[in-house]
């Protein structure tokens, strides 16, 4: 009889790991508590899969456990674009570049002419920039739904409206809750986030942009038909409200100081989270009394979820065996 | 030397925002062995509690904890995040900021001195962030402060000590009163001159947060500091504009 396994929780990692385990031939049941997948934290991301420009602020693991990533992603979901990351600085902050570039690797230093050639549009608004040509990128809301349609037809059970274990016999347990499971992981931490979502037609960028800035460095990810997501705020609190007039004028501006042409932007979203987080910022998956946790995602959601997938999908199975 | 009645003899404050993660947060206040920890409340606190998770985080740090009023650019914000903080952390110690302007962050010393008189007449035991302005200073202290915290340079800004004469002034004007360089400082020399100065602490943050190795960097900030302070009880010898020689010239073979 094959290994029956349940998973708790549909953001990033529960769906990550779902994927993972029924490509390894495990029969799998999604237990989500909302009333449809992929409506937490994961549906706000950006979308990056950025491991050398993370590495400005995240330790060494991040990028190491990332190895593998963009290939993972481009196995379960279409659309993961790979045309890299770059990273300018207004005149008045250029020496940022400097900084960002001794805390990171895997860049060329770019000047006008080459950032004219990257991106058309950004020709003769900068002078200097970094170009990470390794990164790619990924739109989440798809890239969700692409792993939902991927467990479907390889005969996964999604549980919606389920916030308890839903009726059945598992072999195991995969508990990929994000904050909703802090009752039984009390040091978990929520991280509140702010994002955008633009259209903005007379703008076209082929790659994110990540503008610096001392205080408020912003990253710009363009999606589908010149809607663009900005984000994202970094706060130490677990507000849920909606986004403040001060984080917004913060990201307008910064998109603004991209390219005048986003003063005419439509903004057709606003959306604030909280991204589950331990006190190393750092994802982790253990087991407890025989549950597999999957969680403290952070900022690396899509970043990590291959490396956690794999992790848990080999505790998984490893205990088959 | 003693702020509100409490010796902090180690003159070495830790602000707490901007790390990488809380572990390397604390990490760098253990390297620092910091005397103090400085937390925001206004944004973080929407309002409400909902900043709890990280404010508990920092007061397991084992260092008493100044709450301050960064990003407040009014008094009565300043006044009421005060409350706040009086009750999040129990204790009535307050870094009092008024912004002034949201780009250099300067403070506005004319919303600053009256928050301040406010928060003194309430109890509060008011660390006020400051310029080197002496007659600011002495209104700070007519209203019921006990101790200033003038800026180097603007917040962030890694500049050092902009203003040399000016703070060496208001060392010199207020010899009595517990002295903190609160914004500006970028590297340990420029906390290291300081202390050599006379200032009795230097409130850090951004200098380790952003650094490439923020734990390292802590502990080259103690260093700095200790080092600044050994330089001044040992009263450094004074500047002169000639070289002064060590053994006579008198006596030595002249060739012109």
């Amino acid at each position: 009889m094959s290994l029956s396994v349940l998973v708790r929780g549909s953001g990033v990692a529960g769906l990550s790991v779902a994927a993972e385990l029924v490509s390894r031939g495990v029969e799998v049941t999604v237990a989500e508590a909302a009333s449809r997948p992929g409506s937490g934290a994961s549906r706000n991301a950006g979308g990056m899969l950025a491991p050398w420009c993370e590495a400005e602020s995240a330790p060494q693991e991040v990028v190491l456990r990332s190895a593998g990533a963009i290939d993972w992603w481009e196995r379960f979901v279409p659309g993961v674009i790979r045309r890299g990351t770059l990273v300018v600085a207004p005149p008045r902050d250029v020496r940022e570049l400097a900084s960002f570039g001794s805390r990171t690797s895997g860049f060329e230093e770019v000047g006008a002419q080459a950032i004219a050639e990257l991106e058309p549009d950004l020709a003769g608004r900068f002078a200097k920039g970094l170009f990470f040509g390794e990164e790619a990128h990924l739109d989440p809301r798809r890239s969700l739904a692409a792993l939902v349609s991927f467990l479907e037809r390889g005969g996964a059970r999604i549980v919606c409206d389920c916030p308890d274990v839903p009726p059945g016999v598992f072999g195991r347990i995969v508990d990929a809750r994000g904050l909703a499971a802090r009752g039984v992981l009390t040091s978990l931490r929520g991280v509140r986030g702010e994002m955008l979502v633009l259209r903005c037609p007379d703008v076209s960028l082929q790659r994110p942009v990540r503008l610096l800035h001392p205080r408020i460095p912003v990253y710009i990810v363009p999606r589908a038909d010149h809607v663009f997501m900005a984000g994202a705020t970094m706060i130490e609190s677990e507000h849920e409200g909606g986004i403040t007039l001060r984080s917004m004028s913060e990201l307008l501006g910064a998109v603004w100081t991209l390219h005048p042409a986003f003063s005419e932007a439509e903004i057709i979203e606003t959306g604030t989270c909280l991204r589950p987080s331990w006190s190393d910022n750092v994802p982790r998956v253990t087991e407890r009394d025989g549950v597999v946790y999957v969680n403290g995602m952070y900022r690396h959601g899509f970043l990590l979820a291959p490396d956690c997938a794999r992790r848990a999908a080999d505790l998984v199975c490893g205990e088959r065996s | 030397m003693r702020f509100y009645g409490t010796e902090l003899a180690g003159g070495l404050m830790l602000g707490t925002a901007q790390y990488p993660s809380p572990e390397s947060l604390a990490e760098a206040v253990r390297a620092a062995r910091a005397d103090v920890v400085t937390v925001s409340l206004r944004r973080e606190s929407a309002g409400g509690r909902a900043g709890e998770g990280f404010w508990s985080l920092t007061r397991d740090l084992g260092v008493p904890v100044l709450p301050n009023t960064a990003g407040c650019h009014t008094v009565r914000e300043a006044v009421t995040t005060a409350h706040m903080a009086r009750e999040v952390f129990e204790t009535d110690w307050i870094k009092l900021e008024v912004i002034g302007d949201s780009d250099t962050l300067q403070p506005d010393v004319f919303g600053l001195t009256e928050a301040a008189r406010i928060l003194c007449e309430e109890g509060f035991r008011v660390f006020p962030y400051t310029t080197e302005d002496l007659v600011v200073a002495e209104r700070l202290l007519s209203v019921g402060c006990e101790v200033l915290m003038p800026w180097g340079a603007p917040i962030g800004s890694g500049k050092g000590l902009n203003n040399p004469f000016g703070l060496r002034m208001m060392r010199a004007h207020f010899p009595d009163v517990p002295l903190v360089i609160d914004a500006g400082i970028g590297v340990p020399s420029h906390a290291a001159r300081a202390m050599e100065m006379g200032y009795d602490a230097v409130l850090i943050n951004t200098a380790v947060a952003k650094a490439g190795n923020p734990v390292t960097m802590a502990r080259a900030f103690r260093l700095a500091v200790d080092a600044g302070r050994l330089a001044r009880d040992a009263v450094p010898m004074e500047e002169r504009d000639m070289a002064s020689p060590s053994t006579p010239v008198l006596g030595k073979a002249c060739l012109v």
